[in-house]
């Protein structure tokens, strides 16, 4: 059954369950403390990519851009973490999950050096990164879903 | 390349090129990743671009099967400021003079 259904103006209502709501304000608090450790994560370097091929041009880029880009991303963290417990998101709010979980998928998947042929159906819960793994899994099944509804 | 060119020096002062260099667009390049959900990168495409549910789809399948696609385009201004709305989104975006 989807977590999620579209209801009037783009709200979105959740049908989570309280463990998941429990998981997701995990993630969202955990994303938060790692971006304020600043830009050394591997994970996190994928959030803030170049933008020219010219250093000298890039340099510029990130000196406009940089400082906004984190505030997206802590903003709509902060989102999540204050509407986890809601019945349903507004269209705004919708939005800043959407993009909060796309950026927990992100770091992720960027630690875990995922590529597209990786063998879910052979996933093994032995592997040393099994709990990352399925949590990885998780995000994906429910931003799925949450596309379903949003667009 | 050729080192025979004896044009006056008089003729490249002018540089006529400079105008068509300022004026060519810069273009916006979105890279495949493995990480991006398909539905997400069309969900981002109509979204920031105002695109149709075809043409965004579109757009992502040559991301997707070609690894690149060129998404937008316009003044470096331009440019720049829908590579940060992609970067936001998580996208991988650059951008380059075509």
């Amino acid at each position: 059954m989807s977590r999620f259904r579209r209801i009037e103006d783009g709200a979105v209502r959740l049908d989570l369950p309280p463990e998941e709501r429990a998981l997701l304000l995990e993630v969202a608090r955990g994303l938060q403390e790692l971006l304020a450790e600043g830009d050394a994560d591997p994970g996190v370097k994928r959030l803030f990519p170049s933008a020219h091929e010219d250093p000298e041009l890039d340099r510029e880029f990130r000196d406009l851009t940089d400082r906004q880009l984190r505030t997206n991303r802590e903003e709509a963290l902060a989102v999540v973490q204050r509407t986890v417990e809601s019945e349903a998101l507004s269209e705004e709010e919708a939005d800043a999950w959407l993009r909060a979980l796309n950026d927990a998928r992100l770091v992720l998947g960027t630690r875990l050096e995922l590529t597209e042929d990786f063998d879910w159906d052979g996933f093994d819960p032995e592997h040393p990164d099994a709990e990352e793994l399925a949590l990885y899994a998780y995000l994906s099944w429910l931003q799925e879903q949450f596309l379903d509804v949003t667009r | 390349m050729s080192t025979t060119l004896t044009a006056p020096a008089e003729v490249e002062v002018e540089q006529p090129d400079d105008v068509d260099e300022h004026d060519r667009p810069w273009i916006v390049i979105v890279w495949n990743d493995p990480i991006n959900l398909m539905s997400y990168v069309t969900h981002v495409f109509q979204k920031l671009f105002g695109y149709t549910r075809a043409h965004a789809t579109k757009l992502m399948l040559q991301v997707h099967y070609e690894g690149k696609a060129v998404v937008s385009s316009g003044n470096r201004e331009k440019a720049e400021l829908d590579v940060a709305r992609l970067h936001a989104y998580g996208l991988w975006a650059t951008l380059r003079q075509d």
